[in-house]
């Protein structure tokens, strides 16, 4: 038997996943909405491999009391390992209830067929259906995994474009974390640590009274709590902190080119051979500190009761995030329900876990009393993780077709994964704060963290990189959509445009010259055909068109992006084409809303995005500071998806991101005839680039 | 204490006069379909309408709306608009599309027939982080459409 995916492989219990009840079918997975369609998608999949409609499911999904630990959402993983577990035990269940069917008619199980699930001989009704038979099939038990789903051409639910579950509860002003009301809930915000390390001197509880709210405090942790938002706010600015000492950064240390001074950890992967002599081209490749900027602040609610702390979270692990909170707290995880419930738009590890810790300890210092928190937009901006700078070069031996026989790529970064007990922002103000481990981060190819993608998808005889892991960021990074893959996409993208160029060849030519995959070959054949690049004309003309292509992690998600834009001292946007490849797609269009969403979120990170830094950290600490794409600065996006219904279903929210920032980067050049290679594509920046 | 018509309804509000709009909606009248995003008036997810003209109610007083008319995307549940946002899947979080329900509601009563830039335009100050504005602009075009049809607009 081949191995179970990962979800299934944690939790084999099938009764962890399935229940029947009542007429309706309860189903929990560890796989969480995070606006990016999935309860839609996984509830496709379980309904298809019932066969019950899609109306008959009760979802339940991130709840470490009641559902399946799947460990976070993230990497593009969640159709991937949660659909392909929850397929599996979708069709052992269904086949167990056929064969008690057929126990009880007397009949072979291919006699019988399951309609909305009322199971059907021949056609026609037998008077059994899941629920008359629940009492009998046992799925207190584990999951085998040998059960084939059911092929494709039998797929009725699966792969067609079942509408969001979750939008119609959300326009009518319900569904999120923030709506939460619990009888006696007060409202708290913490007083944040200005900077890593200092110290709280004083605080002024008087005028935190006087504005009608109390003071809670443990060692450097100090939260107000107020009955009501408002007065919250008013009191939280009454409180006026003083701190001493801290680490204090530098406006310099925005730059990627600072990160590159620091000391690193070097990690070396790939040929171990010196690149052979030979013409050369070398180039390097930044990007700066970029912010989730989600558009709700995060929030939480805890209510410590009957000896429980609960949790209502927007996190994108519930079982992670307990673990987490357990050590901090030094309670027994039994102790903690997490429950994941919706929140703004989520791209990594944003400011949620940090929100839900805020929550938890306020709530177990105020027993009995529920507690919100809700960040400021200031603090939202200022204390979540930042997606970490990083400077990417390379540098290529070519043949004397111009081709590149020999790759070379140099990475330095600050970390893309820093989760873990004691890395929230509250534990490092507890009177018993740990010290920090130095950050953990695999330099492997894949999945990759800061070396996602790095490797590059064409055929280059041997490749070689070096991992610079820099632990000492003046800003706390974690994950945030594409992780290291989107500067080392554009930056290889990039290259691959100056590489055609040094070769005299045209870029989309070039790339094919050095592309086996046929899945990729026709996904650039496509995108260059949507996009008329024959007709894409002379560089230097400010009118440009740029092409990139990546798999995500080189085994997850096709994406390929061309461009069409006008430069002079700005670039604008004219056009976007992107041709994607999800393998069997479960919701064709939730596919194209991931890709759009990428490919807007990328667009607006290349052109416009960079977190400033002063003395007290993120400086950027409001829309006003750091803008965003808006409406009008948004061209249209014509989207072809590949048919690919036999091969096996990618996860496609982060796949954009690289070919999108690559594609601009190659379109403005050519617009300009002169190269960017440095995010984000200012005005600045190009005028720098020009002189 | 102020009182004001909400979704054609006469609410009083006990809060301190200060208090901006957008708290008395969603804490004093349990209406949570105004969102907090930025409590600034930088990011649009709070816009109402008041008297029928877009406003961010993080911005607003409640001492100053006496005697006014406030719609919030609750007062709009039987709108083109709704019905064209669910109809293109025109959200991926959600968390800006009160905001964008309420601008395209005030553009449409203006304007029964934006094109393109127009909408663009309109919905400029209104910030999504997902990504769906090719979605929203659709949305809004299709209820244009199905209200100039006489469906289900006003
Ligand atoms: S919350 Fe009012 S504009 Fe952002
Ligand atoms: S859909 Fe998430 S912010 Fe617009």
């Amino acid at each position: 038997m081949t191995a179970l995916p990962k979800s299934l492989e944690d939790n084999r219990r099938l009764d962890r996943w399935l229940g029947f009840a009542a007429g309706r079918v309860q189903v929990s997975v560890g796989k969480v909405e995070i606006g990016q369609g999935i309860a839609t998608a996984l509830a496709q999949i379980a309904a298809e491999e019932l066969d019950v409609s899609l109306a008959r499911l009760d979802w339940r999904a991130g709840d470490t009391q009641l559902a399946p630990d799947e460990g976070s959402t993230s990497s593009s993983l969640s159709i991937e390992v949660g659909g392909a577990s929850l397929r599996l035990v979708c069709a052992e269940a269904r086949a167990l209830f056929l064969a008690e069917a057929a126990r009880l008619l007397n009949a072979s199980p291919d006699e019988l067929d399951i309609a909305d699930g009322a199971i059907l001989r021949d056609g026609a009704e037998t008077g059994h259906d899941y629920w008359s038979l629940a009492a009998r099939v046992e799925l207190a038990r584990d999951a085998t995994g040998a059960v084939p789903p059911k092929p494709r051409a039998a797929h009725r639910i699966v792969g067609t474009s079942t509408p969001r579950r979750d939008l119609p509860e959300k326009l009518a002003g319900r569904g999120f974390v923030h709506d939460m009301v619990l009888p006696g809930m007060r409202h708290a915000r913490v007083l944040r640590q200005p900077r890593p390390g200092a110290t709280l001197v004083s605080l002024d509880a008087a005028a935190i009274a006087r504005a009608g709210a109390s003071l809670v405090r443990s060692g450097d942790f100090a939260a107000v709590v107020a009955p009501t938002e408002a007065v919250l706010r008013s009191a939280a600015e009454a409180a006026r902190p003083q701190w001493r000492d801290g680490d204090a950064a530098a406006p310099e240390m925005a730059e990627a080119a600072w990160l590159a001074t620091q000391p690193a950890d070097i990690r070396t992967r790939g040929s171990e051979a010196s690149p052979p002599a030979g013409r050369r081209h070398a180039a390097s490749y930044s990007r700066p500190y970029v912010s989730h900027a989600s558009l709700g602040p995060s929030c939480a609610v805890a209510h410590e009761h009957d000896g429980i702390l609960e949790i209502w979270s927007h996190v994108q692990g519930v079982y992670p995030f307990r673990a987490n909170a357990a050590g901090t707290l030094g309670r027994d995880p039994d102790s903690i329900i997490v429950r994941h419930a919706h929140g703004p738009g989520c791209y990594g590890h944003n400011g949620a876990d940090d929100a839900a810790l805020d929550a938890a300890i306020i709530a177990t210092l105020l027993p009995g009393t529920p507690i919100r928190v809700l960040w400021s937009r200031a603090d939202e901006f200022a204390f979540a993780p930042a997606g970490t700078a990083m400077q990417t070069s390379l540098s290529a031996v070519l043949d004397a077709d111009g081709r590149p026989i020999d790759l070379s790529a140099t990475i330095v970064s600050g970390v893309h994964v820093n989760r873990g007990a004691g890395r929230l922002l509250a534990a490092r103000t507890l009177p018993n704060a740990q010290p920090l481990p130095p950050p953990a981060e695999s330099s492997d190819p894949y999945p990759g963290a800061g070396t996602r993608n790095i490797v590059p998808y064409y055929d280059i005889p041997a490749t070689r990189y070096a991992h610079h892991l820099v632990a000492g960021t003046p800003i706390r990074t974690s994950a945030l959509r594409g992780l290291g893959a989107v500067e080392n996409v554009f930056a290889l993208e990039s290259f691959m445009d100056e590489l055609a160029g040094l070769a005299g060849r045209d870029p989309v030519a070039y790339r094919l010259g050095l592309l086996s995959d046929p899945r990729a070959r026709r996904l650039v054949e496509r995108t260059a055909a949507m996009a008329n690049w024959p007709a894409r004309g002379p560089a230097g003309t400010g009118v440009g068109l740029g092409l990139a292509f990546a798999r995500y992690k080189n085994r997850s998600g096709y994406a390929c992006v061309a461009v069409r834009v006008e430069a002079d001292t700005e670039i604008r946007l004219r056009h976007i084409w992107c041709a994607a490849d999800a393998g069997l797609a479960i919701n064709p269009d939730g596919v194209r809303a991931q890709l759009e969403g990428g490919i807007i979120q990328a667009a607006s990170m290349t052109l416009k995005e960079q977190l400033r830094i002063d003395a007290d950290g993120i400086a950027s600490r409001s829309w006003a500071d750091y803008p965003i794409l808006r409406f009008s600065e948004i061209p249209p996006i014509d989207i072809a998806l590949m048919d690919e219904p036999d091969e096996p279903s990618l996860g496609m929210g982060e796949c954009t991101m690289g070919p999108t920032a690559a594609a601009i980067a190659n379109a403005a050049s050519h617009a300009l005839g002169l190269r960017l290679r440095h995010m984000p594509l200012t005005r600045e920046r190009i005028l720098a680039a020009a002189a | 204490m102020t009182s004001l018509t909400v979704n054609g309804t006469v609410r009083t509000s006990v809060s301190p006069p200060a208090t901006p709009l957008l708290d008395v909606l969603r804490g004093e009248f349990g209406l949570t379909g105004t969102r907090f995003g930025c409590g600034e008036e930088q990011c649009g997810a709070c816009l109402v309408l008041i008297d029928g003209a877009p406003a961010q109610a993080c911005g607003r007083e409640i001492a100053t709306l006496e005697g006014r008319a406030v719609t919030t995307v609750e007062g709009l549940a039987g709108h083109g608009i709704i019905a064209a946002l669910i109809a293109e899947q025109a959200g991926q979080c959600g968390y800006c599309l009160s905001g964008m329900a309420v601008a395209a509601a005030a553009l449409l009563a203006r304007n029964p027939t934006p094109g393109r830039a127009e909408i663009a335009q309109a919905l400029d100050p209104q910030l999504c982080r997902c990504g769906a504005h090719p979605r929203i602009l659709r949305a809004v075009e299709r209820a244009a459409r199905d209200m100039a049809a006489g469906g289900t607009g006003r």
